[in-house]
């Protein structure tokens, strides 16, 4: 059965429709990446997956529970087994980055406080940040923030991981240590991993499944084989990175036209 | 000064000491208190709430399964409820050290008599219906100045009109509580 189930989603926000009757199942223990242009419907549909939005219809099952109709108990109830990194890491700044760590594990559970201490330099050493704890967010590099980030998502050990553009903003070197954690913690803890990304050289090296978003429905899905295979035309023009053809419609030569010929442009 | 020189007129300055002692527990000191207050912690309860929902970070309490209420205005809304209070006392005494110094600049009343007249013009119940107003104007404070910070949509402009907003509504919805407790106040006085 699968751990995270995505059934005729339909999301609208003013009357716009953002998510267009979306199905989707995510096994466990198997990374998913959620692949697409900007204003696809990714994060819309991580927010969804993570229950900070309610649909317009449809409905999202995690670990058997719809999170779309549930009381707020049980939400929270099944948040304590998703750990999330958002795009902005969203560190707290006036906590240290040890005590980010340590937020959950002190109001989650009853443990002494020398265990929690050790349990966050645990968390923070797998990120490689275990001399970093008395640091606030402020003074850490991108790359640190989203690594602190990580930590603070594995703090209570969840079932799955959910990740939000991981890759966005860093180097190159610094997104390639972030690939390199994501697989070795799918492969040490055994996580079901949801990451949204538009990067492709980290959705390939990390990737189970692809599901690519294009305008709110998927255009495809499938390992990551299939995807690179794909003769779909949106999946080929995102891998191939081609140009949409907005500038050669002839309304916009029309414009342009007409402007190169108006006293303005002389 | 303003009471004192139409007080004069009338050769009732010493009536300055109850004016002094009895409007500011009573009125002027929970007032001005919560009106500072208002401009400093309620527009950064706005400003750093909506802050932190623009960066995710109240999305981020949401899925570690921690209520934003519970976890960021409900320390806020205790620290006002002692806070303003205790700010209102120190206005108090501020306010009638400052009528002791008038009065003894201007007719050379010795301070402790000065202060047997103040402690002779006061009633618990003005202090009681100061601090109570006080505790009132805190709650207003802290609810706008949070209110207001949830509410941010969008990206930091937002956070810019929030805290304005903030400080417009909390200082305007605590001249009107003043004047709804002074009413009934001054309704309870007469009965």
């Amino acid at each position: 059965m699968a751990i995270i189930s995505v059934r005729d989603l339909v999301v609208e926000y003013e009357g716009r429709r953002i998510l267009d009757g979306l199905n989707l199942d995510i096994e466990q223990g198997e990374t998913m990446i959620l692949l697409g242009g900007s204003g696809s419907g990714k994060s819309t549909l991580l927010r969804q997956i993570i229950g900070l939005e309610r649909p317009k219809s449809g409905c999202v099952h995690v670990k058997g529970v719809d999170i779309t109709q549930c009381s707020a108990a049980e939400l929270k109830t099944v948040r304590r087994s998703i750990g999330v990194a958002f795009q902005s890491a969203a560190l707290f700044n006036s906590l240290s980055i040890a005590d980010n760590v340590a937020l959950t594990l002190r109001e989650h559970t009853r443990l002494a406080p020398s265990i929690i201490e050790l349990m966050v330099w645990m968390k923070l050493a797998v990120v490689g940040l275990a001399d970093f704890g008395k640091l606030f967010p402020q003074e850490l590099s991108g790359g640190m923030k989203k690594r602190a980030a990580v930590a603070r998502a594995l703090a209570l050990s969840p079932e799955i991981l959910v990740l939000d553009e991981p890759s966005a903003g860093l180097d190159p070197i610094v997104s390639a240590e972030l690939d390199e954690l994501i697989v070795l913690l799918k492969e040490a803890f055994q996580m079901t991993i949801v990451v949204v990304t538009h990067e492709l050289p980290s959705a390939f090296r990390i990737a189970d499944r692809i599901a690519m978003l294009y305008k709110g429905t998927f255009s495809s899905v499938g390992t990551k084989e299939e995807i690179r295979a794909s003769t779909n035309p949106r999946v080929r023009q995102f891998l191939d990175r081609i140009p949409d053809e907005m500038a050669k419609t002839p309304a916009v030569a029309a414009y342009f036209e007409k402007y190169l010929q108006s006293p303005e442009a002389n | 000064m303003q009471g004192a020189s139409e007080l004069r007129r009338f050769g009732a300055l010493h009536y300055v000491i109850d004016l002094v002692a009895v409007g500011f527990t009573r009125e002027l000191g929970p007032l001005l208190t919560a009106i500072a207050v208002s401009g400093r912690s309620g527009s950064a309860f706005a400003a750093e709430i909506g802050t932190m929902k623009v960066t995710e970070e109240l999305d981020s309490l949401r899925v570690m399964a921690l209520e934003p209420v519970e976890f960021i205005l409900a320390p806020k809304y205790l620290a006002a409820l002692i806070s303003v209070p205790c700010l209102s006392i120190a206005s108090n005494v501020c306010g009638i050290f400052a009528g002791g110094l008038f009065m003894f600049f201007s007719t050379h009343l010795a301070p402790l008599q000065y202060l047997h007249y103040v402690l002779a013009s006061i009633q618990l119940r003005d202090v009681i219906t100061g601090l109570i107003k006080s505790v009132a104007f805190a709650t207003i404070i802290a609810h706008v100045g949070c209110l207001e910070g949830f509410r941010v949509r969008g990206g930091p402009d937002s956070v810019g009109r929030s805290t304005t907003n903030a400080v417009v509504k909390s200082t305007f919805l605590v001249i009107v509580a003043d004047a709804v407790f002074t009413a009934i106040f001054y309704l309870t006085v007469k009965n």
